[in-house]
């Protein structure tokens, strides 16, 4: 065993990397889930947002133009769910979950294509000054775009809940949809709003994936991040920084388990594989002890004329 | 009433025959031989599955499409659902089933048993029954060369390893890379991390950048995607290997060599065999002599003499000259395996289950 060769920095380095991902689909669906709608249907927007922002990267040779696409991707399979549950007043886990399916689906017929290809590279953003601090600098302030935007995304969602009238409504919403309708709020406005969010949120988490992370297109290579995505939306009792918490709780694990793994750690593999998960749900269940609960109205059709 | 349909059937199926084949199109189903594959990742997956449907599709511009049809189900999950496919696939009429990943072993001799018409090809496996063939290929030998590649090309002497499922398989592709890479260079240090599956970038790619953190600047894998060499890429001055797949849009650097698995020549035997009837089920494990283990070419980012003493060991295997685990070996507790000049056999190689002596960590059980 030669715990030596891991270097906390670089640890703490890969797991921005390794968490940013789940954390800007989370925290998309805290904003859905807020609004009162559930969407099961992240991993779903995730893998269309991956293939599409890998299309349109790998063909305009612009991974911003990608990220843009991811969003739009995502948001438009988040339209369809939006036209299922709000319109057509579906059941919410039977879309949502019909959703992935059809994601899964189409974003291997749409990546048949695109197998093999290599895209873009996506520069890194070494801020000036910043990342030349030693120790801190190459940990915090060299990564890519994406990271500082997951960052800054959990803010502006926690501040626009916490403080925006806007923030107050889309609560007002998800808590009891009647009463906002009585008091002339648009609930169906208003979720479509939220729930177009949270398939933009998903299609960048997932584009971030194919475009960095891995960089490639596979068939199914989100790999069931959205899943983790939707467990951390409740394990972190709906708030923003505490998804931000679990995600890089979850990224930080996982990553540690590699290191381990690589050190020649005498704890089976086994063991260290599902540590990410254990560890990650233990720590947020405990946390949410103070009983959070969920928004009230969460997972309930409305209709006007109820 | 019910004879009166069955001739208006056979009758409304004549026709359809007679419109099928006045339109060019081939009707006589029967005369072809139904040849079924399962797959554990997608087609175009770039390493194993594809390999395996493209040798598919050889084999039948081999034999001609008008004698041989073929079904084929990708992403089958290994364990029951793949019993289901296959059963799926033999009650459609399949002569012959291949399936392509060591865990669908046992439903294979599952479905085999049940249906005693159908024949059955299991590739990596060591299970047969009388209408159940194993097939396998000695990729351990493709290792081997890899591990000289990897042993002279590394700096700083630690080499990282992405192991996919702990399987006897596997733990032979550690085995002979690290024998292989410590015979040409002593110092060297190999760091492992299991991943648990055959195909996940994400999993793969964080494994690979580990690995380069803590010092690798060589990496093989035993997973099928081509993200490690993705990593390896971004990483600069990191080398690794195709593996299944020639991996060539990763050429000249990072990935210097690769392993390519072909299993064409073995597909259209075994479909010919069925087709003129002399199939019988045996186990066989064929290597780099037959073709079946290819090794890609070797890049101009390896130094001649390097490149020289693995085509070398290429060439010796090749003509049976030399056994990649060939004694003095030890296992990893110290105790004995092989003496000086004893060859493995192929019941021990294919059971593996041990690391050898000089490796580090355990092999999950």
């Amino acid at each position: 065993m030669d715990l030596g060769a891991i270097n906390p920095l670089l640890l703490a380095a890969s797991l921005m990397v390794a968490a940013t991902a789940v954390m800007i689909a989370a925290v998309g669906e805290l904003v859905v889930e807020k609004a009162g709608v559930l969407n099961l249907g992240v991993e779903g927007m995730m893998i269309t947002g991956a293939i599409c922002g890998f299309a349109a990267a790998a063909t305009t040779g612009s991974p911003m133009i990608g990220f843009a696409a991811a969003a739009g991707g995502g948001a438009l399979l988040a339209l369809l769910f939006a036209l299922l549950t709000q319109v057509a007043l579906a059941n919410q886990v039977a879309s949502g979950l019909a959703l992935t399916l059809f994601g899964l689906g189409m974003s291997s017929l749409i990546g048949q294509s695109y197998v093999g290809v290599k895209p873009p590279p996506t520069p890194d953003l070494d801020i000036p000054l910043l990342s030349d601090i030693p120790v801190l600098g190459p940990v915090l302030f060299s990564h890519d775009l994406m990271v500082y935007f997951g960052l800054a995304l959990v803010a502006a969602v926690w501040a626009f809940l916490k403080y925006t009238r806007g923030g107050l409504i889309l609560k007002a919403v998800g808590e009891n949809h009647a009463a906002a309708h009585a008091l002339g709020y648009k609930v169906v406005r208003i979720r479509v709003l939220a729930i177009l969010f949270g398939g933009a949120c998903a299609g960048l988490g997932g584009a971030y994936i194919s475009l960095i992370r891995v960089p490639q297109w596979t068939e199914g290579m989100t790999g069931g991040a959205g899943w983790i995505a939707l467990a951390l939306v409740v394990f972190a009792s709906w708030k923003p920084w505490r998804v931000l918490l679990g995600a890089y709780l979850f990224g930080g694990v996982t990553v540690l388990q590699l290191n381990l793994q690589a050190a020649g750690l005498a704890i089976p593999a086994e063991y260290l594989s599902m540590s990410p998960y254990l560890i990650t749900i233990l720590v947020l269940v405990i946390m949410s002890a103070d009983r959070s609960a969920a928004p009230a109205s969460l997972g309930r059709t409305f209709h006007a004329s109820q | 009433m019910l004879i009166k349909k069955r001739t208006f059937l056979t009758g409304a199926a004549t026709a359809l025959g007679m419109t099928a084949l006045a339109s060019g199109a081939a009707f006589a189903q029967d005369d072809k031989t139904k040849v079924g594959f399962i797959y554990v990742g997608p087609i175009n997956d770039g390493g194993w599955s594809q390999h395996h449907h493209e040798s598919a599709l050889k084999m039948i511009e081999e034999i001609g499409a008008d004698k041989v049809e073929m079904v084929y189900q990708e992403n089958v999950p290994e364990g029951p659902d793949s019993e289901r496919a296959m059963t799926q696939m033999a009650l459609n009429g399949a002569d012959i089933i291949f399936s392509t990943s060591f865990g669908y072993m046992d439903p294979t001799l599952n479905v085999a048993t049940k249906f005693p018409d159908v024949k059955f090809e299991h590739a990596t496996g060591y299970k047969t029954a009388p209408n159940m063939s194993a097939y396998s290929a000695r990729f351990y030998e493709g290792r081997a060369v890899q591990g000289t590649i990897a042993g002279s090309m590394t700096k700083s002497n630690t080499i990282g390893y992405i192991a996919s499922v702990p399987i006897p398989e596997v733990v032979r592709g550690i085995n002979s890379s690290y024998i292989h890479a410590k015979k040409v260079n002593p110092d060297v240090e190999f760091k492992i991390i299991w991943l648990y599956t055959w195909m996940d970038p994400a999993k793969e790619a964080d494994a690979a950048r580990t690995l380069i953190e803590q010092g690798a600047d060589v990496i093989l894998q035993h997973t099928d995607s081509t993200a490690p060499l993705a990593a390896a890429q971004a990483a600069g001055d990191v080398i690794g290997f195709g593996q299944a797949g020639d991996m060539a849009e990763y050429a000249p650097s990072p990935r210097v060599s690769s392993i390519i698995d072909n299993w064409a020549p073995y597909y259209t035997a075994r479909v010919q065999a069925v087709m003129d009837g002399t199939w019988e089920t045996h186990s066989v494990w064929e290597g780099i002599n037959t073709g079946m283990v290819g090794i890609g070419e070797i890049s101009d980012v390896v130094p001649e003499d390097v490149k020289a003493a693995a085509l070398e060991m290429k060439d010796a295997i090749s003509a049976g000259e030399y056994h990649p685990f060939t004694g003095p070996l030890n296992k990893q507790d110290g105790t004995p395996w092989l003496a000086e000049g004893e060859v493995a056999d192929d019941g021990t190689l294919a059971g593996m289950s041990f690391y050898v002596e000089g490796l580090e960590g355990d092999i999950p059980q």
